[in-house]
């Protein structure tokens, strides 16, 4: 396997030492050195320079996080070195500029001979010219004979509005082609794995699917049968392309050759409204876009960024997003304390019980599923009432790429609050026995089902009060004397902590069912009315302050502000 | 799982094959014409029996065996024909001869690719340049050269295979 020892690894910092060349004309200095697709410096090449420049020059095979294979020819660029006299010193031109060579056919002088702009590396008064008419007409030859077999099925075709042939040949081809053969026909909706589907008639063989698998998940598993234009891309007969990463091959593949069976046909992705948020499914915290369109999530796909998942997500995390919009959702207020069903009359309830409970008496298990500012406000809510807390732990196993063996998105959250100790779950016990005794009165419960981790039904039954908060059923919220209906992530902003410390914000996406509000919400009212606060004077929530004030008083998260968290997020010293 | 029987005189040819590359991987083109000349094509388990010789995937050597036609990925007959039709070839009969052969074994001339007759006696294949260029138009007949092969004596090659 070609794993780096760290996953994903990250990107050395480009060389201190410049190189002045030019691009279309603008002179400009570029780091001598940048990272490669592992992260190590690696001379700087034109397409590199071209972006520091500004310059956007069109490329399918390349990607800065896979091995460069330099076979798509779509970067071609003309460009030019100084020329240099007989005595290896540079000509310069009657105004003592040095004079530029440009790169011709060896055979044919007066044809420019253009370079592949992701592998050539760049060199002292190197002239690049990405706009220039023989620039164009190599791409524009590269994208003809792109499409000379391509089905042009595109009305159909689930890339359509993010493939990028359709882009450069909008924006760097040409209307007509010369062809007039019949095309080569291949396999359609070839069944490779479970979750891919692969339309052979579009691959433009780029090879970033091969690479990626092979390179980066080290499941050699995908290659280039047959030869010339009936070359395919191919699992081994009888072998499935089946590893935990396979649906980045979805995004990577730059043409509708590679399509997720699970979002397929689904929707055309002009009409999703794209949010930045944080995968749940795990402690790394992948930063993730969630795809939405009239309230429904329709696909997670991965963000960059370095600090965290490069550009890729596992497959696992990547379709756990349904249960967001179950039908079972909680949507409704439950109490069987006076005051009614509604959030006022139950938060009052609950306000008042709390404020009668002997301190001591109540217990507090909280996810560590929920958000920081939630683990917090209720970390607060314990601190006033002595409560006992802890989280539940989700272990699984690491794969050594991105999964994490904590299933949890934010036990680091936990953690730093206060809800879970060192060892997350060991109080569990503790608080089972404290009911079973009758030393435990209340027991407040944030998206769990306690009955599973040991405080069983019979125990809950024993409870004066059980107060809960969830987002789907389960036994626990069965048996609440008061149920709080709250949010999935993609109803909510928040932050969670991942494995690594980093602060995370996610935004909201979608509306939450029914009369479900988001919890940090409501339990700021509920913490003032604990207090003695009025209903109607309670202050207008705000998550900038609320986690403003969280990072204030917490320790390892002073300095971070909300608004300065930014889709990136920030390193914590926790 | 694996079901390709490779007797241990062609397994110790085989290994002594690898030991002559300084990377396993590089006698995967070896490996894949020993074990074609041995059973005569090379079959799915061949290829995998290969990729595990070599420590590579399966796919890695199906890759090689579906590029070069050389290669052939269903058996042939007891006698192969391989018609050149290379230039010399081409303007000397070499189609001519090619459909004489197809005709007489009841096989479709205008099909791609190698072809065999349904009892597997007879293969009839377009081959390129087999370096005879002057006496055109040549063939093989497994490992036995014809050259000038004129209507005639195609007739009577064919005869003589039994
Ligand atoms: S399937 Fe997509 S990613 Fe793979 S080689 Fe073809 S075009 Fe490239
Ligand atoms: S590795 Fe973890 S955070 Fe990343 S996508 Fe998978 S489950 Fe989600
Ligand atoms: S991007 Fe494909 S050759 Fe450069
Ligand atoms: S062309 Fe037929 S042998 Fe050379």
């Amino acid at each position: 396997m070609a794993n780096p020892p760290s996953f994903p690894p990250v990107p050395a910092a480009p060389s201190a030492e410049t190189l002045s060349i030019k691009v279309d004309g603008r002179s400009i200095a570029v780091p001598k050195m940048m990272p490669d697709w592992q992260g190590r410096l690696q001379p700087t090449t034109m397409l590199q320079a071209c972006q520091a420049a500004g310059v956007e020059v069109p490329h399918y095979c390349y990607h800065s996080k896979l091995p460069v294979a330099g076979n798509c020819r779509m970067c071609l660029v003309e460009f030019g070195t100084p020329m240099m006299g007989p005595d290896r010193k540079p000509v310069v031109e009657a105004d003592g500029t040095p004079k530029i060579a440009r790169s011709v056919l060896p055979y044919e002088p007066g044809t420019p001979r253009g370079a592949i702009a992701c592998a050539t590396p760049i060199s002292p008064g190197m002239e690049i010219y990405p706009s220039s008419p023989a620039t164009k007409q190599m791409r524009e030859a590269v994208l003809e004979s792109l499409l000379i077999n391509h089905p042009l099925d595109c009305p159909i075709c689930d890339q359509a509005g993010e493939c990028k042939l359709q882009e450069y040949s909008v924006e760097h081809g040409q209307s007509s082609s010369q062809f007039v053969e019949p095309k080569v026909h291949k396999p359609k909706a070839v069944d490779l794995g479970p979750r891919i589907m692969l339309d052979d008639e579009r691959c433009i063989l780029c090879t970033r699917c091969i690479r990626f698998t092979k390179d980066l998940v080290g499941d050699d598993k995908l290659g280039i049968v047959n030869r010339g234009s009936y070359n395919t891309i191919a699992a081994f007969p009888g072998t499935r392309f089946d590893n935990n990463y396979t649906l980045n091959t979805v995004d990577l593949c730059p043409v509708g050759a590679l399509t997720s069976k699970d979002f397929r046909f689904q929707m055309r992705v002009w009409f999703l409204k794209e949010t930045s948020s944080v995968c749940t499914s795990c402690a790394t915290g992948c930063n993730i876009t969630l795809w939405s369109r009239e309230g429904r999530i329709h696909r997670y796909t991965p963000r960059d960024n370095d600090a965290v998942n490069a550009s890729w997500m596992c497959d696992q995390g990547r379709l756990n997003y349904r249960w967001i919009g179950r039908e079972d959702r909680l949507r409704e207020v439950v109490s069987q304390r006076p005051g009614g069903r509604t959030w006022n009359g139950a938060l009052k309830a609950v306000a008042t019980s709390l404020a009668a409970a002997k301190p001591g008496s109540v217990a507090l298990v909280a996810s560590a599923r929920q958000t920081t500012e939630e683990l917090f406000l209720l970390s607060q809510l314990a601190a006033r009432l002595n409560a006992v807390t802890d989280s539940v732990p989700r272990q699984g196993e690491a794969d050594g790429l991105l999964v994490n063996a904590d299933r949890n998105p934010n036990m680091t959250g936990a953690r730093i609050t206060g809800i879970a100790g060192e060892t997350p779950g060991a109080r569990l016990k503790e608080i089972a026995s404290g009911i079973a005794n009758g030393t435990i009165r209340t027991l407040i419960v944030f998206g769990e089902d306690v009955t599973r981790v040991g405080i069983g039904a019979e125990l809950l039954g024993k409870l004066e009060t059980l107060v809960v908060s969830d987002i789907l059923p389960n036994a626990t919220t069965k048996m609440a004397h008061v149920l709080l209906p709250g949010c999935a992530h993609a109803e909510k902003r928040g932050t969670f902590i991942n494995a690594k410390g980093r602060v995370q914000r996610f935004l909201k996406a979608v509306e939450p069912p029914g009369n479900a509000r988001p919890e940090a919400e409501f339990l700021e009212e509920l913490l003032a009315l604990h207090a003695g606060a009025e209903a109607g004077h309670i202050r207008a929530f705000s998550m900038e302050s609320l986690f403003n004030r969280m990072a204030r008083e917490l320790p390892g998260l002073s300095g971070i502000e909300w608004a300065k968290l930014g889709d990136g997020g920030a390193p914590a010293a926790v | 799982m694996n079901t390709l029987a490779v007797p241990p005189a062609l397994e110790a040819e085989i290994d002594e094959l690898i030991s002559h590359y300084p990377q396993k991987r590089s006698a995967s083109l070896m490996l894949l014409h020993a074990l074609q000349e041995h059973f005569g094509w090379v079959s799915k388990e061949a290829v995998e029996w290969t990729a595990r010789k070599l420590d590579l995937q399966p796919i890695n050597i199906q890759e090689l065996v579906t590029f070069y036609p050389m290669f052939r990925q269903t058996a042939a007959g007891r006698f192969q024909f391989k018609v050149c039709r290379t230039l010399s070839c081409a303007l000397g009969g070499g189609h001519a001869l090619h459909r004489q052969l197809c005709e007489k074994f009841g096989l479709d001339a205008s099909k791609h690719g190698i072809q065999t007759t349904p009892d597997g006696r007879f293969s009839v294949e377009f081959v390129e340049c087999l370096a005879s260029c002057g006496t055109a138009p040549v063939m093989m007949v497994n490992e036995e050269f014809h050259q000038g092969v004129s209507p005639a004596k195609a007739d009577e090659i064919v005869g003589g295979c039994r």
